[in-house]
């Protein structure tokens, strides 16, 4: 899993992202629509990767995090009535997004991350469900009916540049003396605990680290579709996700961007195909957990043990 | 509100989810993971006999007693061996793979059942109407109803419950389930068929989830492919409540849960977090006694 040289791609991607939202404005509608998708969901896996793949905590519930950081934001620019030209607020009110979601992930982590496995699964759920009714519940938010109206903010340069830095972000994390420490627990909790590994400790960092970015997608998802709905963030949107880190092979970074990017074309390509969809990812859920369980992308000779 | 109403319509609804929740309790006894494709079982039970029941309509005269027991029969039966076909395709392979893998798999089936019978060729997404098995009569007490129906579940739970806790202690298969349950290993040096045995236990919870779909289906008449997802998921809760892979604490769980949801839809301004409400105490549980109310704490050994 090693990733070399990750300021290199981090500046590539700034720098693409850059280059890219300069030509912007000559793309096709359609494809910028799809790009940023791409990046989106770029955002989504690889924060869902920290968590479930480095750490090796099976988290059901990404999508509730992406709700909090989007609804979040997107009420920050509603309220604060910006328009399209306002450059320095919508980086700000993403960060921001993406802190309240972290602090929820702090919420959510501590208690629940004492648990494993299954347990973890279903309690991530199941806060992923909370966050989904207490968002319809909640008037300032629009209630059931969602929030309509948000001002048009992202583009494909914040997008990727986000994605970028969040590639590097995790990445650096992951390799750095302390991010060995997620390796660690995800190899093995006991042995990682007894080598003096805090491990409740480490796997809250990953959550709150993960719930953060997941909140930034969220911010660049409401001010991109400028609508947001609760019932859009129920748990299979959480699968989604689940299921890019899964095809990449859960903990290999440039596999799970690659998933990331192709299950995002792959329902555009598809589209007579529609309502097959959920069941081909069925499928392929199955059949790689049966063929496959380190992800279709896992091609190194250098074979990481899988726990 | 009249707390005594509430009281029995919760009873109605416990009884439900603790017959989901025994199918799930048993399950994780002998695998120790959970079957997530438990509630899609459950919802192809509510399907199997609402394409049965119109048969034996036929045959055995509308609403009859020997026929409404019939549905029941046949819809378990089929479920039973669904179940047994989930495992022996998708989890018997994986048996001594790491826990995530089996985890993963179990939701990719659920969502395959999920999604292939929302197909248009298959069930549809839309509700249908579920045909009705018994007569439905309500007895008066005062302000108090009491449905047909719910005596129903209720009856039939019971009798579920008794059949299930003299097959897991009293028959040779039941000690060889709990055998299995102990210890996987163990059992098979002592000439346990293993295999069988967890096939065994997958059919029979399979089975139970059936009737419970059916019990659940008479409740909420309209049943569609994901009519199983909210109890599936309540049902787990409340298996967790009573201390995952025990009988009798299924049933408590099933009836605590079944009460709370009926009571807090009462109270106005609770009535819209129900949903949150069984996470909620699944969330409270976890923290305060992992091991569920009538578990053990088991400490893992290195």
């Amino acid at each position: 899993m090693p990733f070399p040289g990750e300021k290199r791609w981090l500046l590539l991607g700034v720098a693409l992202a850059i280059l890219a939202s300069y030509f912007a404005p000559q793309f096709n509608r359609y494809y910028l629509g799809v790009a940023i998708d791409v990046g989106i969901a770029i955002i989504l896996a690889t924060s869902l990767n920290l968590i479930n793949g480095h750490t090796g905590q099976f988290s059901l519930g990404h999508a509730g995090f992406m709700a909090v950081g989007g609804f979040f934001s997107a009420w920050l620019s509603l309220k604060a009535g910006v328009t399209a030209d306002a450059f320095w607020f919508f980086p700000l009110a993403l960060v921001a997004g993406g802190l309240l979601s972290a602090v929820v992930g702090l919420l959510v982590g501590v208690p629940s991350l004492r648990l494993r496995g299954d347990y973890l699964a279903i309690v991530t759920l199941g806060f992923g469900e909370i966050i989904r009714v207490v968002a319809q519940n909640t008037e300032a938010i629009g209630a059931a009916s969602g929030l309509k109206g948000i001002p048009k903010l992202t583009t494909l340069g914040w997008t990727f540049g986000f994605a970028a830095v969040t590639i590097y972000a995790i990445t650096a994390l992951v390799n750095s003396t302390y991010g060995r420490g997620f390796i660690a627990v995800h190899d093995d909790e006991i042995a990682a605990e007894s080598n003096g590994v805090d491990t409740t400790r480490t796997k809250v960092t990953a959550f709150v680290t993960g719930a953060f970015f997941a909140g930034i997608a969220g911010g660049l998802y409401a001010h991109h579709k400028q609508f947001l709905s609760p019932t859009g963030f129920d748990w299979l949107k959480s699968i989604d996700i689940v299921v890019m880190v899964i095809l990449g092979g859960m903990g290999r970074t440039v596999g799970v961007i690659a998933a990331a990017i192709l299950l995002t074309l792959m329902p555009e390509l598809l589209r007579d195909f529609s309502e097959y969809r959920m069941i081909l990812y069925a499928l392929l859920i199955i059949l790689l957990m049966l063929l496959r369980p380190a992800g279709l992308f896992s091609f190194n000779l250098k074979r990481r043990k899988h726990s | 509100m009249d707390w005594l109403q509430q009281i029995i319509n919760g009873l109605g609804l416990g009884a439900i989810y603790a017959l989901i929740a025994l199918g799930y309790t048993m399950v994780y006894g002998v695998l120790r993971f959970i079957n997530f494709a438990h509630s899609d079982v459950l919802m192809l039970g509510a399907f199997s006999s609402f394409y049965i029941a119109p048969k034996i309509e036929k045959v055995m005269g509308s609403q009859s007693l020997l026929g409404c027991i019939l549905v029941f029969i046949l819809a378990a039966a089929i479920c039973a061996c669904l179940g047994m076909l989930i495992e022996r395709l998708a989890y018997r392979p994986l048996r001594n793979r790491p826990k995530l893998t089996v985890l993963i798999t179990a939701i990719g089936v659920s969502l395959l059942i999920e999604f292939t019978c929302q197909n248009e060729n298959v069930f549809g997404a839309s509700p249908q109407p579920f045909p009705k098995l018994l007569p439905e009569k309500s007895i008066h007490f005062g302000n108090v109803i009491l449905s047909s129906n719910d005596l129903l579940t209720v009856t039939v739970t019971i009798v579920l419950l008794a059949a299930m806790w003299l097959i897991v202690q009293k028959t040779r298969i039941g000690t060889a389930m709990r055998a299995v349950s102990y210890n996987q290993q163990a059992a098979l040096l002592m000439g346990v068929p293993v295999n069988r045995i967890i096939s065994f236990t997958f059919g029979l919870g399979s089975a139970l989830a059936a009737v419970a779909g059916i019990l659940y289906a008479i409740k909420a008449p309209g049943i569609e492919p994901l009519m199983g997802v909210q109890p599936g998921l309540r049902a787990f809760v409340a298996a967790v409540l009573g201390g995952i892979g025990n009988l009798p604490g299924a049933v408590l769980g099933g009836v605590l849960l079944g009460l709370l949801e009926t009571i807090a839809g009462g109270i106005p301004g609770l009535s819209n977090y129900r949903d949150a409400i069984a996470f909620g105490i699944l969330i409270l549980i976890l923290i305060l006694k992992p091991a569920g109310l009538l578990g053990r704490s088991s400490v893992e050994k290195v």
